[in-house]
């Protein structure tokens, strides 16, 4: 069986396993809408500065609600506990990783998706497609690329889910940055952008071949 | 005189610095059943997920039909069949998403003929589009060896398979390794039970303290003897 | 039950042989880098407080500069040093590389936050505030984080090889992303340059002198301290070890 059926097979199985659970995308959603409408509250938000604070409200939403996805989806694939079932099989440990990757990108992107409406509403900020879409894409790979692996690592753990965030907000500063500074240029424009998407880019590309490489290091028993 | 299928030299590990096994040496040939016996902790499950490729030895070398399980890891899972103390299988998927799902993960070709085949044999033929989570704990063990065989491994390892069967049930299981056997297959299984291990395999061998204590030929054997053997040993 | 009694008491005496053959053997390592650090602490300080020219800008506070830099630069050699010891361990499999690296987490977990502490410092004595959002003191806190993590993880995983493979893993990751990291926080802060810790210009030989004179010794104290410290982890997985034998 080739490498890509591999993925293919894994990842039809946890989408399937996750519609009919419906444990995970349900609560992402609904947080990150809740991180929204705090962050309403929290900031004072006159016409002027609204342009500051809202891309750092909305990458914040993105980056918790990913944390609570990337946990549950790990941790739908112990069964008390083990992964053996998977483990067993014949499987590449790389195709293992790339499944898990891409289901993790999938669910963050369906709660992308429901909140940039409601955060345009909320905030009432022009909605803008097209040039938000590669700053979202390359952020959400970003954060779900290291929030893959390190959800492999701290599942092995008691304190699963204080270790996660613990683990991957300090390796996913680039990315974070670079999203929240590219989102709010698009807002107000400015001269003298450092190329965030350039850096993003770099990061992900970087950081998948790593985790590629050594996530078979963290999953084997 | 052909190389043993399956042979296990030196074998140790250790979980959290304790060591669960200490050396063990066991040899079995193409088309046999062994027993393995001993108390709980004496090592027999690890000693089964070391062979199913789910964790890996510190010492000593494992060779299945020549293929040496810390090289050729993904080749050996693919002869191996396994049967653990979980049911290994996913509750929201169903009885027949399970089995096409290991299938594709195993390159079954006809998995969904094999799957007919295997469900019908274990009788679960009926119930194939019900979600594994609503199955009994016999109905799940019974699956669990239609999973472990759909690939037609060579290798069958079970830990522990009469656990939570009823007569029935443990019918089944004796046929199947019986069928196993007589397709050239080899087979691994622990037990608790004296008589059972004698019944169904063709040789005995006893853990104890992580190490190989008694092995031994069932012909001939009997229950009582084999007690008394064991009990000898951990003395 | 007689056997594995019997082979418990074989294997303690084993262990204890090889534990006895390490503790007798002379730490001439260790005293020879003991006591250079201790010089050279001396000469150090001796210089700093003596010898280095007075900035003219800052006035005496300038001098933490001499303690602050030594500290980052142990803090980030601490981390290189996890990471190849996490290689190390991955490639050959041997749990020493992993002992190795396990000290240096934790000395350079120690020499970071100091490092953060005198930048702190500093910060305070030139612009009145405790903390500045600069690339080299927001970098640096990172970096604290990921080396807090790395301890957390490894306490919380014990002393199984599980742990060191997932060590060996974030470390990895974590030494490239250092850089990464910096770039982008710099970038961010050349949009909004808020004050910069540190000393601007070219430097009188005198006050290279000081630093090189102060980065060697600290550079000496990190290494007498790494001995000691991998003594220790060997020491404590001896000591799991024993335990779970008799258990």
């Amino acid at each position: 069986m080739t490498f890509l059926l591999q993925v293919q097979a894994i990842l039809w199985k946890d989408i399937r396993c996750e519609l009919r659970s419906k444990q995970t995308w349900i609560s992402m959603g609904l947080f990150a809408l809740l991180v929204l409408v705090i962050f309403n509250f929290a900031f004072d938000l006159r016409v002027d500065n609204k342009a500051a604070i809202a891309p750092g409200a909305l990458w914040v939403a993105f980056v918790f609600a990913s944390l609570l996805g990337l946990g549950r989806t790990i941790a739908a694939e112990q069964e008390k506990g083990s992964m053996d079932r998977l483990m067993l099989c014949p499987v590449n440990r790389k195709a293992i990783y790339l499944a898990k990757l891409l289901g993790n990108i999938l669910f963050i992107t369906v709660v992308e998706v429901i909140a940039l409406p409601i955060f345009a509403a909320l905030f009432n900020v022009p909605l803008f497609t097209g040039e938000l879409v590669p700053i979202v894409l390359l952020g959400t790979l970003g954060i779900a690329t290291i929030g893959t692996l390190f959800s492999a690592i701290a599942a092995a753990t008691q304190a699963r889910e204080l270790l996660l965030p613990i683990l991957v907000f300090p390796l996913i500063v680039p990315v974070v940055i670079g999203a929240v500074r590219a989102t709010g240029a698009l807002m107000v424009s400015s001269i003298n952008e450092p190329p965030w998407l350039g850096l993003m880019l770099a990061f992900d590309v970087i950081f998948l071949s790593v985790s590629l490489l050594t996530f078979e290091y963290v999953i084997e028993e | 005189m052909s190389a043993p299928y399956l042979e296990i030299k030196g074998l140790k590990k250790t979980y959290n610095l304790k060591p669960i096994l200490r050396g063990i040496d066991i040899v079995l040939d193409q088309g046999k059943c062994m027993a393995l016996l001993g108390a709980n902790g004496a090592g027999k499950t690890t000693l089964l997920r070391i062979l199913a490729c789910l964790t890996k030895h510190e010492a000593g070398t494992v060779r299945i039909d020549g293929l040496d399980i810390g090289q050729d890891v993904q080749q050996v899972r693919l002869l191996v069949g396994f049967v653990g103390h979980q049911p290994n299988l996913y509750d929201e998927l169903t009885i027949i998403e399970n089995l096409l799902f290991f299938g594709r993960m195993y390159s079954v070709k006809k998995a969904r003929e094999r799957a007919a085949v295997l469900l019908q044999r274990v009788g679960l033929a009926r119930r194939s589009d019900e979600r594994v989570g609503t199955l009994s704990r016999g109905q799940l063990q019974r699956l669990s060896l239609a999973r472990a065989l759909i690939h037609s491994p060579q290798l069958f390892l079970l830990d522990e398979p009469d656990a939570g069967l009823d007569d029935e049930g443990i019918e089944l299981l004796e046929a199947l390794i019986r069928e196993h056997t007589e397709q050239g297959g080899t087979t691994l299984f622990t037990t608790h039970n004296f008589e059972r291990a004698v019944k169904f395999s063709d040789q005995i061998c006893m853990l104890s303290g992580g190490r190989v204590v008694y092995q031994q030929a069932t012909t001939g054997l009997e229950a009582g003897g084999v007690r008394l053997a064991y009990q000898e040993a951990l003395r | 039950m007689a056997l594995a009694k019997k082979e418990a008491t074989i294997e303690q005496r084993a262990a204890k042989d090889g534990a006895n053959k390490q503790a007798t053997r002379f730490p001439v390592a260790s005293i020879i880098l003991g006591s250079l650090s201790l010089i050279g602490m001396m000469v150090s300080i001796l210089m700093i407080f003596l010898y280095a020219p007075m900035d003219a800008i800052q006035g005496n506070p300038q001098r933490i500069f001499y303690f602050h830099v030594p500290m980052a630069w142990l803090g980030m050699l601490g981390f290189v040093i996890v990471a190849i010891g996490g290689i190390g361990y991955l490639v050959k499999k041997d749990e020493r590389w992993d002992w190795a690296a396990r000290a240096s987490a934790e000395l350079g977990a120690f020499f970071i936050t100091l490092a953060l502490i005198t930048g702190s410092i500093w910060g305070r004595t030139i612009w009145g505030t405790w903390w500045t959002w600069d690339a080299r003191l927001t970098t640096t806190l990172i970096l604290w984080f990921i080396y807090i993590g790395y301890l957390m993880l490894r306490s919380y995983m014990g002393r199984t090889s599980a742990s060191a493979r997932a060590g060996a893993v974030l470390a990895i990751i974590g030494i490239i992303d250092v850089p990464i990291i910096y770039e982008s926080v710099n970038w961010w802060r050349t949009l909004h340059p808020t004050a910069q810790v540190g000393v601007q210009g070219a430097l009188p030989p005198s006050v290279v002198l000081t630093l090189m004179v102060s980065l060697t010794t600290f550079t000496l104290l990190y290494s007498f301290l790494m001995i000691q410290l991998y003594q220790l982890q060997r020491a404590q997985t001896l000591a799991q070890q024993l335990r779970a034998s008799i258990e």
